[in-house]
């Protein structure tokens, strides 16, 4: 058993443990920190692949920008998480059941087709690169269409976002200074023609006629 | 001297003329200019028939066969106007024109007070027209829109009067009963296309002669081979039974009396409705071919002559007698083609277009006389009032009932003889059908001169009723009361008559000899020698003279004298037995007046039965699978689809992706089975 | 050498942990949007895996897009979370039944 073997069995044994206490922990806060290791342990299962550039942009930007969105919003947000917890011991069983299959047929496959694949020399070096040549080749040559697309669809994301987290406020004693430029004198005062006032004598109704009345 | 192109169209185009001068700038040329112009276009269609008649029969003159214009070319199929004039066209032409104008010349005295004066001279020159163009068509194109086209002149003439209801009705029945027939025509002009490959008549004469056409079948039915030959004449004939109101399509000419008098007489009597006699005769070489076909028309021809004659005694309306008596007059002619004398059904069409029109222009007389009174039960007495009217009605009354010696004795002995001579199918049964119409023919044909012109004045004088001529058109005032005194009409009524009159009397004299046993249609007429009965008769005729002499012992002759007698004694000398006949005959009667409810069966089975199954396809149809089961149903179906499907629906996040993952699993289970079975 | 087999199974181990949480944390969107982050781990491991074996940098490329989708994913995910959280008071996924018709 190689050092490689040693290191890729460890790594993959901490990741399917951290992945378990992702889904398993009762506090989301746990479970995003659970989250982090099992991203970061795959990080290091890539590097064992050859692929130092992915395994680094994914401890950049999972564990650096998404989990701490992630624990951002987590503890941002007042959780009651009771209700959260509700049919977890219920639904576990069927959960188990399910992901048990699923990993046998799977593995099935997997044992059918790929046991005696020989990995080749590393394909970078071979060509006398390194791996991030390798890749910004690939990627700048053949795909740079859709990576102009990838880039878009950041830039959606981020507008996106931004309307859906944008909120008016009542009450907030700021100046809006485009409602003020389109204020019209007609909006503020009304001017009203009425008849002049008139007496009460003209009105006929006399002021002495009701003390001499009784 | 051949016929030249000018002259052929000049008879054509000159009535053509008239009717749009006459219609189209009826304020500008007024009254006396629309009678003119018509009465100068047909007069000078007449004359020049007249001068191809003579140049045809006497002037040796070749048969004139041309296409003057082609409207339309597809690959070997053209569609022509051309003429096809030979002496049974001439004979046509002169009979329609001269008709047309003894018309048009008394129709200035009929209509003098009508407000449709210039409209009516368009439309009886448009008929003139069109009938030309039906009778002078070399192909069947253009005869079929002769026989629209006089079909249409027919219904605008019927609803003349558009104002009153009975009018409109009558023409609508008459539209629709000959739609039916021109189905049939039209499915023939077809079968002809079809089957003989030209629309040209000596083309398809030409092609009926092979064996190939005799013989060729087809199975409309399986198993049941036609003769192409019966399957088109028949069709045709159906087209002539509606122009020629045979049975059971007769139904609209009775009531087509409801148009003023001339155009009964010149369409309705005269000229249009033997368009079909004149059709089949010219279709000869084609009828020849099926026996079978031939018994049809003869059993239609035999059915129409007795029947709807019978109809005739008990009318009590002057024109609806003489319809009645036109229909039973076809159904003679029919009878003669039927039995392949088809000049004697010409000849009986020409000779009855005289004394027919006589008797309708005649009958006309007396209405206007009698203002607009058309009932014969307040008529009798007429003949001191009205002397030329009286004398002519009687010459021609005896032209239909066939004395001996006038020309209808002559077409009608002709046609008897003939139906005598002959060994088709249902022969037998026509030969007793044309003796008893004989007998029917005389029982009404006098009934209506005693009835009319003799016997007590059934009507009464007021010589203060307020209100003059002009009123007397559509009122209904009390039946029986005049404003004045009948008197006799003016001259451009009375001038046709006596114009009338003359061949009513003398024409069957002069041409039987030559237009019955001497081939004088050349040609034209085409009878397989088998079928020839009238040359049959032919070896039996001696001459005019010989045949009057002969005829005073033959059977016809006594059974119409028998029904003059019948008739004189009934209506002339004891009036009072008709009313005890009518009760003792009660169910006969019924059965008359009521025309053997066909027109209730048709109103029953087409009208009402067009309605229930308008109804019910709207009903179930319509309603029923349209908007239920289609259009509502479909969307009942989405509706209770949506309504099931919506349980799977329930909104919460976690079922679908529940689902999904089932559906991961069955996939990958899917894949999985694929590389197990693969190798 | 690590074999092929390894690299694919742990991507179906962590694919499988994500559909159990998903069952089992079914009314906690967190975590539920957390899961979803866990699968697409599995697949991207998936993917640098078949890369390197069969050496083709198109692998590593379509990880690369995932990264990039999955972060606006994330971030469009949590905005909507926010707000559904400031409108409803709740993230509990079976009290969150609209789209019911």
């Amino acid at each position: 058993m190689s050092f490689q073997l040693i290191c890729f069995y460890a790594f993959a044994a901490i990741a399917v443990g951290a992945a378990l206490a992702v889904v398993t922990v009762k506090n989301p806060v746990h479970a995003a920190l659970s989250l982090v290791l099992t991203f970061f342990t795959t990080a290091c299962v890539w590097l064992l692949a050859d692929a130092e550039f992915l395994a680094i942009a994914l401890v950049l930007v999972y564990v650096g920008a998404v989990m701490v969105l992630f624990l951002f919003v987590v503890m941002m947000l007042d959780l009651d998480l009771e209700p959260l917890r509700e049919g977890f011991i219920r639904a576990l069983p069927f959960g188990v059941i399910v992901a048990v299959v699923m990993l046998a047929e799977m593995l099935a496959l997997i044992g059918v087709r790929s046991m005696d694949i020989v990995a080749p020399a590393d394909p970078a070096a071979a060509a006398g690169l390194s791996n991030v040549e390798w890749l910004a080749t690939a990627l700048f040559s053949e795909f740079l269409l859709p990576f102009e697309v990838a880039a878009l669809i950041l830039t959606v994301g981020i507008i996106a976002a931004v309307p859906l987290t944008l909120r008016h406020r009542k009450g907030v004693k700021a100046q809006d200074p485009a409602r003020q430029v389109r204020v019209d004198p007609r909006d503020r005062i009304r001017v009203v023609k009425m008849a002049a006032e008139t007496s009460a004598v003209q009105n006929g109704t006399l002021p002495n006629q009701e003390s001499s009345a009784p | 001297m051949p016929l030249s192109k000018t002259l052929l169209l000049t008879i054509v185009l000159a009535p053509l003329f008239g009717a749009a001068v006459a219609g189209l700038f009826r304020r500008q040329v007024g009254r006396v200019g629309a009678a003119g112009v018509t009465i100068a276009g047909v007069a000078l269609s007449c004359a020049l028939s007249l001068h191809v008649l003579y140049q045809l029969a006497w002037g040796g003159a070749p048969v004139f066969n041309e296409n003057l214009y082609t409207w339309f070319q597809v690959g070997p199929f053209g569609a022509h106007v051309g003429f096809l004039v030979d002496r049974l066209t001439a004979m046509m032409m002169v009979v329609v024109t001269f008709v047309s104008l003894m018309v048009h010349i008394y129709t200035i005295g009929y209509m003098a007070e009508d407000d449709g004066f210039q409209r009516f001279f368009s439309y009886i020159a448009l008929f003139t027209f069109s009938m030309l163009m039906l009778v002078m068509s070399n192909n069947f194109l253009q005869l079929f829109f002769g026989w629209e086209a006089v079909g249409l002149v027919s219904y605008l003439l019927i609803g003349f009067w558009f104002k009153r209801p009975s009018a409109i009705f009558a023409n609508m029945k008459a539209f629709l009963v000959n739609r039916v027939g021109d189905f049939g025509f039209l499915l023939g002009i077809a079968g002809v296309l079809y089957w003989f490959g030209s629309l040209d008549y000596a083309q398809v004469f030409q092609n009926t002669l092979g064996d190939a056409a005799a013989t060729q079948t087809v199975e409309i039915f399986a198993g049941h081979p036609w003769h192409v030959a019966t399957i088109v004449c028949i069709c045709l004939f159906i087209g002539a039974m509606g122009k020629s109101a045979q049975v059971p399509l007769h139904v609209w000419l009775p009531d087509s009396m409801e148009g003023p008098t001339p155009i009964s007489a010149l369409i309705h009597a005269a000229t249009m409705v033997t368009a079909g006699i004149f059709m089949v005769a010219r279709m000869s070489p084609l009828f020849e071919l099926s026996e079978t076909a031939l018994s049809f028309v003869l059993v239609i021809g035999a059915t129409t002559a007795l029947f709807t004659g019978l109809i005739g005694v008990v009318q009590n309306d002057i024109k609806r007698v003489v319809a009645y008596s036109t229909l039973s007059q076809l159904g003679y002619m029919t009878v003669a083609l039927g039995v392949s004398a088809y000049a004697g059904g010409v000849y009986h069409l020409m000779t009855h277009a005289f004394f027919k029109a006589l008797l309708f222009l005649g009958a006309g007389s007396v209405i206007v006389a009698m203002h607009h009174e058309q009932d014969m039960r307040y008529m009798g007495g007429l003949k001191k009032y009205m002397p030329i009217t009286w004398i002519t009605m009687w010459l021609g009354s005896l032209a239909l009932a066939g004395a001996p010696a006038f020309s209808g004795f002559f077409s009608k002995d002709a046609i008897i003889e003939a139906v005598g001579e002959s060994h088709r199918f249902g022969a037998g049964y026509a030969y007793f059908c044309v003796l008893a119409g004989v007998f029917v023919t005389a029982l009404y044909s006098f009934r209506l001169l005693y009835k009319t012109f003799h016997g007590p004045e059934r009507f009464v004088v007021d010589a203060h009723h307020g209100h003059g001529h002009a009123d007397h058109g559509d009122d209904h005032h009390e039946p029986g009361h005049l404003a004045h005194a009948p008197h006799e009409s003016p001259w451009v009524i009375t001038l046709p008559l006596v114009l009338l009159a003359i061949p009513s009397v003398l024409i069957g004299w002069f041409t039987i000899g030559p237009m019955l046993f001497e081939g004088w249609f050349g040609g034209a007429i085409r009878v397989a020698e088998q079928n020839d009965v009238l040359t049959e008769l032919g070896h039996e005729f001696h001459g005019p003279m010989a045949m009057v002499l002969h005829g005073f012992t033959q059977a016809p002759f006594w059974i119409a004298f028998a029904g003059f007698a019948v008739a004189t004694y009934i209506w002339l000398f004891n009036p009072g037995l008709t009313e005890r006949t009518k009760s003792a005959l009660r169910p006969i009667y019924d059965v008359l007046v009521n025309k053997y409810w066909i027109d209730e069966l048709y109103q029953a089975l087409f009208a009402r039965g067009g309605i229930a199954l308008g109804r019910g396809f709207w009903k179930a149809g319509d309603v029923g699978l349209i908007d239920g089961a289609v259009v509502n149903g479909s969307a009942a179906v989405v509706g209770r689809v949506s309504a099931t499907v919506r349980w799977l629906q329930s909104g919460y996040l976690y079922h679908y992706a529940f689902a999904m993952i089932l559906g991961l699993i069955a996939l990958l289970g899917g894949l999985w089975w694929i590389a197990q079975a693969a190798p | 050498m690590i074999p092929l087999s390894h690299y694919l199974t742990l991507g179906a181990i962590l694919f499988c942990i994500a559909v159990a949480g998903i069952f089992i944390n079914r009314k906690n969107v967190i975590t539920l949007l957390m899961a979803i982050e866990l699968m697409l781990l599995a697949v991207n491991t998936n993917f640098i895996a078949f890369s390197r074996y069969l050496g083709d940098p198109s692998g590593q490329v379509f990880v690369f897009f995932i990264l990039t989708v999955a972060a606006a994913e994330a971030a469009i995910g949590l905005a909507i979370l926010v707000v559904l959280f400031r409108n409803r008071a709740t993230i509990n996924v079976t009290e969150i039944d609209s789209l019911k018709g």
